[in-house]
């Protein structure tokens, strides 16, 4: 690590940070799922076998998780291209930054019954 | 006294008499940097500003496509609990959504790739670390593609 950065800190870099972050980790996960979907050329019972593990609450979670993270990098990737394409842009980033936030936690709170109601409903009965 | 003649041959009469006149021209100095007949078109090219530009463009592209891939998958029907073989090839079944899959995995995959390709250059600092961490990214890259794409097109509901 080099020592002694220019790092600033506060929405801009943190940010910056969590786009990396979320975009390495999708990234990773489309390599699992491009070849989970390959099974369906192997057998339907192959597919449907390692279909069924993305069903069990904690994979649940996970997708809970993934679905976190690609509505952050999309919404933030949003305001990267308006800061970047739009000429008021750069001014209003934290504002956008806050937004995206704001957005980010709708959304997420309504994904919770349909991505965990399942999880829930084995875990607890239905 | 004699300012004229000192500024038109570059000479000051301390130097004594100008050794360049109109009959006897000063060589011609090459200007530095200048491009010859042995100079590249291009040293560089647009690869980066096509690599920002195409980061930007797939990005609203794959807005549209993965969050509608979501809430197919995740969100409506039941949610995950009823993606199976049957699922998959009663969506594939329709060109539409073969469309839809395959710009998704070419736009994902080209978009995550060059994203890792930020990030590696961003912290990989030793010329070796970089060229083998990129190596291992394109070639996961061509094949997760052509696996992929592969599957898309030759997909048979009645494999079994």
């Amino acid at each position: 690590m080099p020592a002694g950065t220019l790092y600033r800190g506060r929405e801009g870099m943190w940010s910056w940070v969590a786009h990396r972050v979320t975009g390495v980790l999708i990234f990773f996960f489309l390599f699992v799922h491009v070849l989970d979907t390959a099974l369906v050329r192997v057998s339907p019972e192959d597919y449907d076998k390692v279909v069924a593990t993305y069903k069990t609450p904690i994979v649940a979670l996970l997708e809970y998780g993934l679905v976190a993270a690609i509505l952050f990098h999309a919404l933030n990737g949003l305001r990267v291209i308006a800061v970047d394409f739009w000429s008021k842009g750069p001014r209003y980033q934290k504002q956008m930054f806050w937004t995206v936030m704001g957005v980010w936690i709708v959304l997420m709170a309504g994904a919770i019954y349909p991505v965990l109601g399942h999880a829930a409903r084995v875990l607890f009965g239905s | 006294m004699s300012t004229t003649e000192t500024t038109a041959s570059g000479v000051g009469p301390v130097e004594g008499a100008p050794v360049y006149t109109v009959d006897n021209p000063a060589p011609l100095i090459e200007a530095p940097r200048k491009r010859t007949k042995k100079t590249p078109r291009s040293t560089r090219g647009n690869f980066e500003l096509a690599a920002w530009l195409f980061m930007r463009l797939s990005g609203i592209v794959l807005v549209v496509l993965v969050i509608g891939h979501l809430l197919i998958q995740l969100v409506l029907d039941g949610g995950v609990s009823k993606i199976g073989f049957a699922f998959v090839a009663g969506r594939w079944a329709s060109p539409f959504w073969q469309v839809w899959d395959l710009l998704m995995l070419w736009l994902a995959m080209l978009h995550g790739a060059n994203g890792l390709r930020t990030v590696i250059n961003d912290y990989a600092e030793r010329p070796n670390t970089r060229l083998w961490l990129k190596g291992l990214l394109y070639t996961a890259t061509v094949f997760t593609i052509l696996l992929g794409t592969l599957v898309i097109f030759t997909f048979d509901p009645n494999i079994r």
